[in-house]
């Protein structure tokens, strides 16, 4: 909402300076998002008129124009604007002129070789409008004699232009009057009288007007009133000075008048061509297929159920939000059908959504417009229709299918410390919201308040409160240092792991990098395996056009742009959601790490060698280790998605149930490495399926196990068995152990050989077992006993042959 | 008598001198072989007078006791003579790289998140947290955002089906509902957790992040409100004195509702918060809706509260100078590497926050 000083003290009766009112419109939620000063600079954008234009040498869409600014000589421009023609009045930038909408001071320069002095502004250049569509067009009638002159007038090129961010509760402050209300109300001055005279006349409205009373009818009162003979003109400097101070651009002096109510005491009016409606107006909901063309240009299909305002021959606007070509005043109108009527928000809303519409208007309605104000408004553009236009005003005509009913709230004074925990007397109270336009009574210790009907955002005792504590000032709440009490720990078992997971990845050299929840199809196609895609209805772009179902769709695009950025050697893992389905809850967290390229690369001192597979099982599995889980209960197999590569990817569980999946960790399938066309040596990466990790049993506060070594001498064998070449080394080692926990103390594998001297289909592995005892020293016949019975066991179980 | 003196000044001097190690082992050999010096001096205690005898075998076992640490003293001399020169020669040159350092980072908003869950325990918060992928009902109505409210069009959202009944959730207050239908008052919780709007630009990210925070007990006021975030802001920030501003302004979860502003100025390119006049829009708060409490079965008579919504990027950003939004989340490992944390820095109390 723009404002002016100069037009909130048509209202306010003030002696508060300008920076005061500022300060305090923020302090009570009006907030000023910028002020702008529109002084000295403004006056250098002046009234032109093109002379002549011709091609530019250079370029097919610029054109040269020769340009009257009143000076001796014509100004050479270069404008690209496909209306900028002969005779077009406009307005002219000259170099120095700081652009409204950029901020930026213009110079005199070269375009494309030939020197532009100045510039020639659309309305979006100078704030007018958004329409950045070509240069503004000045009507010839109004401008021709004041070429060469400043556009913005002197009396209003002094005022500040003030913005304030309205909330979406407060219509009545889109209006100047609302704003000057609520500053009154907050000591910052006096409200001014505001009575519109009442059309004192014996003429009746004759087009007739019908509210069609039908389900959903988005219209409850229409005020009209029918001003005969008028001559449209433009309007006084005073009213086209106000316009263009709050950045609108006048039109014509009926339309003009209606915005200025409407700026003023957010009262929204529509001005028809009374001659170009046929056989009075029924406001009814629209039929599906109806058609009309808006105000904007632009021809609009309508649905079953918006509310229109219509005619015998069709539709003539929709009401509240756009009215039509077909019945607008132009400067020739004769006859004028003033409108001010009531549209239901929610009916506005839906219709403007639905045509993806948005105007002044219903930007006003939607919010809820003071039902009570229809005469006012009618009155007051009618005296003002009469006194710049001329003509005849007839009565004023009201049709309503509705009364409005006043807001009543029964209002304990003691709510108010209650919730803001500071005090104010009754006295103040009442002060305040009689200030707002509240009507009050006590009654015993409740206060009974009439809610203004400008006010569609209260209707509760806490909104009441609202109001109270905003007028007095949030700086009257007291600061109340925050007690200690706490129902529930912190962090739950499952957000500690969470927590302990991040870090411990990270620690392992991993950046952690945090990705849209988003992702390109064709990435999450890669990794989606058997999952539903969930597609978003309206994305940003169909590359993120649909949630992630794997952790790596968008951590290997990551990878693959970092890799293009010329590092060779990188781990990226990220912990966040994956999306199982489109309900509420069908997600889980995932941990995901990629590591590319080599280790040592380039080292004086280590050879060098690729990323591979047991370098993110360490990973993996070292991080497991350390959020708690023991190694010797981990169970690995080689079953995994087709994202890895089938050879070289493993797939974790925490028992030898398999009951839950917490892990893969491998390669990554040549084929996604080729189809994204990553350059590198190596891609190998792991996930951790962080909801499937059950919380280990046994929690560091617990009691630990009993401290239990052993003194005695611990002997060391070393075998080397022929054996399947897919028999799994885990199962060996499990074997092995079993065969007597008691004494074996560890078995590590220190060498996997295939090739020369082994069959085919065999590997040799080569283990090295610790035999320790507990209770005794070993003598060497329990060895041998504990050798032999290893060899026959593994030999019985695996059909492996010890080698000799 | 003066044998022994003889002997023991000789020797002194002898072992004074800068000797190699066969040099030492002859005159340890000298003294204490066999047929030795000292040793024969020994063999011939029996035949000293009984009254001299005592005192000579004092000063015999003195003399050697002397000369034999001296001996000792000098053979280890030189042995760690001769081991360091053998270790000179094995020299490297002890500024050549050292092995591979592996360091990873933790992104800026997870070390933000840490500390701001870290602030808030301190006073007696809890974590909880919602699902991204939220129904209509709990991200906007349950709100007391009916359909058709104009607040609606302040959240550009993100829609999975064409009825819009489920969505990706525009902000974190969603799981103020779904915590209050779970469990009974008194609530005193925080929920960190990524929230998206269709928004896409300069400044703008379609995924953000956002805390939430509520406080419903049977007296919790403005004043409660004023002094957590007061208290938040001051820990936050790691500085003493805040400038901070309560703003009237409207959400239609909260009532009354407010804006913080917290006072800022430009040094030298930089922002210093806490000092200068200059306002920067932090967060959005207020009292919990009577609307939203009766919507979780809440009574508002007995029941009241507050309510906060953060935006964790642009606090981060705000701490550690980052001026792009965007940058957050393009994972350039150069960005990463220069504004990630390392992942030893857990935000703690009694560490602090941050080294």
């Amino acid at each position: 909402m723009k404002i002016t000083f100069d037009w909130l003290k048509d209202h306010l009766k003030t002696s508060f300076k300008e920076k005061n009112l500022l300060e305090q419109l923020t302090n009570i939620g009006l907030e000023v998002e910028s002020v702008e000063n529109l002084s000295v600079e403004n006056e250098l954008f002046k009234v032109a008129k093109i002379i002549k234009t011709e091609k530019h040498p250079n370029a097919d869409r610029l054109k040269i124009c020769e340009v009257n600014v009143g000076e001796k000589d014509l100004k050479k421009v270069v404008c690209g604007a496909e209306n900028a023609k002969e005779g077009l009045i406009t307005i002219y930038a000259p170099p120095g002129a700081i652009i409204p909408k950029t901020k930026t001071k213009l110079v005199a320069a070269k375009i494309r070789g030939v020197t532009s002095h100045g510039m020639l502004c659309s309305e979006s250049e100078l704030n007018l409008s958004d329409e950045s569509d070509g240069i503004i067009e000045l009507s010839k009638t109004q401008y021709d004699k004041n070429i060469g002159k400043s556009y913005y007038t002197k009396s209003k090129s002094k005022s500040n232009l003030i913005d304030l961010s309205i909330t979406p509760n407060r219509p009545d402050c889109l209006g100047v009057r609302g704003i000057a209300r609520d500053l009154a109300a907050s000591g910052f001055g006096k409200i001014k009288d505001f009575k519109e005279k009442k059309i004192k006349s014996k003429i009746k409205q004759t087009l007739k007007v019908k509210i069609k009373k039908e389900k959903g009818q988005g219209c409850v009162t229409f005020g009209s009133c029918l001003i005969t003979n008028v001559k449209n003109t433009e309007s006084p400097q005073w009213l086209k000075d106000k316009l263009i101070s709050v950045g609108q651009k006048p039109i014509s002096a009926i339309v003009d008048i209606t915005n200025y109510i409407m700026l003023d005491i957010n009262r929204p009016l529509h001005a028809y061509d009374a001659n170009k409606i046929e056989k009075g107006i029924v406001v009814r909901n629209s039929k599906s297929g109806e058609e009309f063309t808006a105000l904007d240009n632009k021809n609009y299909k309508l649905e079953n159920g918006m509310c229109v305002i219509s005619d015998n021959k069709g539709v003539l606007g929709l009401g509240g939000i756009i009215g039509g070509t077909r019945s607008g005043t132009e400067f020739d109108t004769k006859n004028i059908l003033l409108e001010s009527a009531y549209f239901e928000p929610k009916s506005i809303r839906k219709t403007a959504r639905k045509l993806n519409l948005d105007t002044d208007a219903k930007f006003r309605f939607e919010r809820g417009i003071d039902p009570l104000s229809i005469e006012d408004g009618l009155n007051k553009a009618a005296s003002l229709i009469k006194q710049i236009c001329g003509g005849e005003v007839s009565k004023i005509d009201i049709q309503k299918i509705e009364n409005f009913k006043t807001k009543i709230i029964k209002f304990d004074p003691n709510l108010f410390e209650k919730v803001s925990g500071f005090k104010i007397s009754i006295k103040k109270m009442i002060k305040i919201l009689e200030d707002l336009g509240f009507k009050l009574k006590k009654e015993k210790k409740y206060l009974k308040l009439i809610v203004p009907s400008w006010r569609p955002d209260i209707s509760l005792a806490i909104d009441v409160v609202e109001e109270l504590v905003r007028i007095n000032g949030y700086d009257q709440i007291k600061i109340i240092e925050p007690g200690k009490e706490r129902y529930k720990p912190t962090l739950n078992k499952s957000q500690k792991l969470f927590h302990f997971l991040q870090r411990a990845v990270a620690t392992k050299g991993y950046f952690e990098t945090i990705t849209w929840s988003f992702t390109d199809p064709k990435y999450n196609n890669m990794f989606r395996e058997k999952k539903k895609e969930i597609k978003i209805v309206n994305p940003i772009s169909t590359e993120v056009g649909v949630l992630r179902n794997s952790i790596f769709s968008n951590l290997i695009f990551h990878m693959h742009k970092n890799l293009n950025r010329d590092i060779k050697d990188l781990s990226l893992f990220e912990i966040g959601p994956i999306f199982n389905g489109s309900n509420p809850g069908e997600q889980e967290t995932v941990l995901g790490g990629l590591r590319s390229g080599k280790i040592s690369r380039l080292s004086w001192i280590e050879n060098d060698r690729n990323v591979d597979i047991f370098d993110v099982k360490k990973d993996i599995i070292q991080t497991l280790i350390e959020a708690g889980y023991q190694r010797s209960k981990i169970n690995i197999d080689d079953i995994t998605p087709n994202y890895y590569h089938p050879g070289k990817s493993g797939r974790i569980f925490l028992n030898k149930d398999k009951d839950k999946v917490v892990g893969y960790f491998g390669e990554i399938h040549p084929n996604v490495i080729k189809k994204i066309d990553i350059k590198t040596e190596a891609l190998v990466g792991f996930e951790i399926f962080v909801d499937n990790l059950k919380i280990p049993k046994k929690l560091l506060k617990d009691q630990k196990n009993v401290f239990k070594v052993s003194d005695f001498q611990k002997s060391e064998r070393d075998f080397a068995f022929i054996i399947d070449k897919n028999f799994k080394s885990q199962e060996l080692i499990e074997i092995i152990s079993s065969v007597n926990p008691e004494l074996i103390s560890n078995v590590d594998i220190f060498d996997v050989y295939e090739g020369e001297n082994i069959p085919n289909n065999k590997k040799s592995i080569a283990i090295n077992i610790s035999i320790q005892s507990l209770e005794k020293p070993l003598k060497d016949e329990d060895l041998e006993k504990v050798n032999s019975l290893i060899i026959d066991t593994i030999e019985k179980k695996t059909g492996a042959k010890i080698r000799s | 008598m003066s044998d022994l003196k003889k002997i023991k000044d000789e020797f002194l001097s002898k072992l004074r001198s800068k000797l190699d190690l066969s040099e030492v082992n002859k005159i340890k050999s000298d003294l204490f072989s066999k047929n030795g010096l000292i040793t024969n001096q020994f063999k011939k205690i029996g035949s000293i007078p009984e009254s001299e005898r005592k005192k000579y075998a004092t000063d015999l076992n003195a003399i050697k006791d002397e000369l034999q640490d001296l001996i000792t003293l000098k053979l280890n001399e030189i042995e760690t003579l001769e081991v360091n020169e053998k270790l000179q020669n094995e020299k490297v040159d002890v500024t050549l790289p050292e092995r591979p350092i592996a360091r990873g980072k933790i992104h800026p908003v997870s070390q933000t998140i840490d500390e701001i869950s870290s602030i808030f325990s301190e006073i007696g918060f809890s974590v909880e947290e919602g699902p991204d992928v939220e129904n209509e009902y709990n991200n906007f109505t349950a709100l007391n955002t009916p359909e058709h409210h104009p607040a609606r069009d302040m959240h550009d959202t993100f829609y999975l089906d064409e009825k819009k009944q489920k969505l990706l959730r525009t902000h974190t207050s969603p799981v103020q509902i779904r915590t209050m239908l779970k469990d009974k008052p008194p609530f005193k919780i925080i929920a960190p957790g990524r929230t998206y709007r269709s928004d896409s630009d300069q400044t703008h990210s379609p995924m953000f992040h956002q805390v939430e925070g509520l406080h419903i007990d049977k007296n919790i006021n403005m004043g409660d409100l004023k002094g957590c975030l007061n208290y938040f802001i001051k820990e936050f920030f790691e500085v003493d004195k805040i400038k901070m501003r309560f703003r009237p302004s409207h959400f239609p979860f909260t009532e009354p509702s407010a804006e913080v502003d917290i006072g800022y100025k430009i040094k030298d390119g930089k922002i210093i918060i806490g000092e200068g006049d200059q306002w920067l829009e932090i967060l959005g708060c207020g009292m919990v809706h009577p609307n939203v409490l009766k919507n979780v079965k809440v009574d508002p008579n007995k029941f009241q509260g507050y309510a906060f919504g953060i935006g964790i990027d642009r606090l981060a950003m705000l701490k550690y100078g980052i001026n792009d939004l965007r940058a957050f989340f393009e994972c350039d490992y150069r960005w990463l590497n220069h504004f990630g944390f390392d992942p030893l820095d857990v935000p703690t109390n009694y560490r602090g926050l941050s080294r």
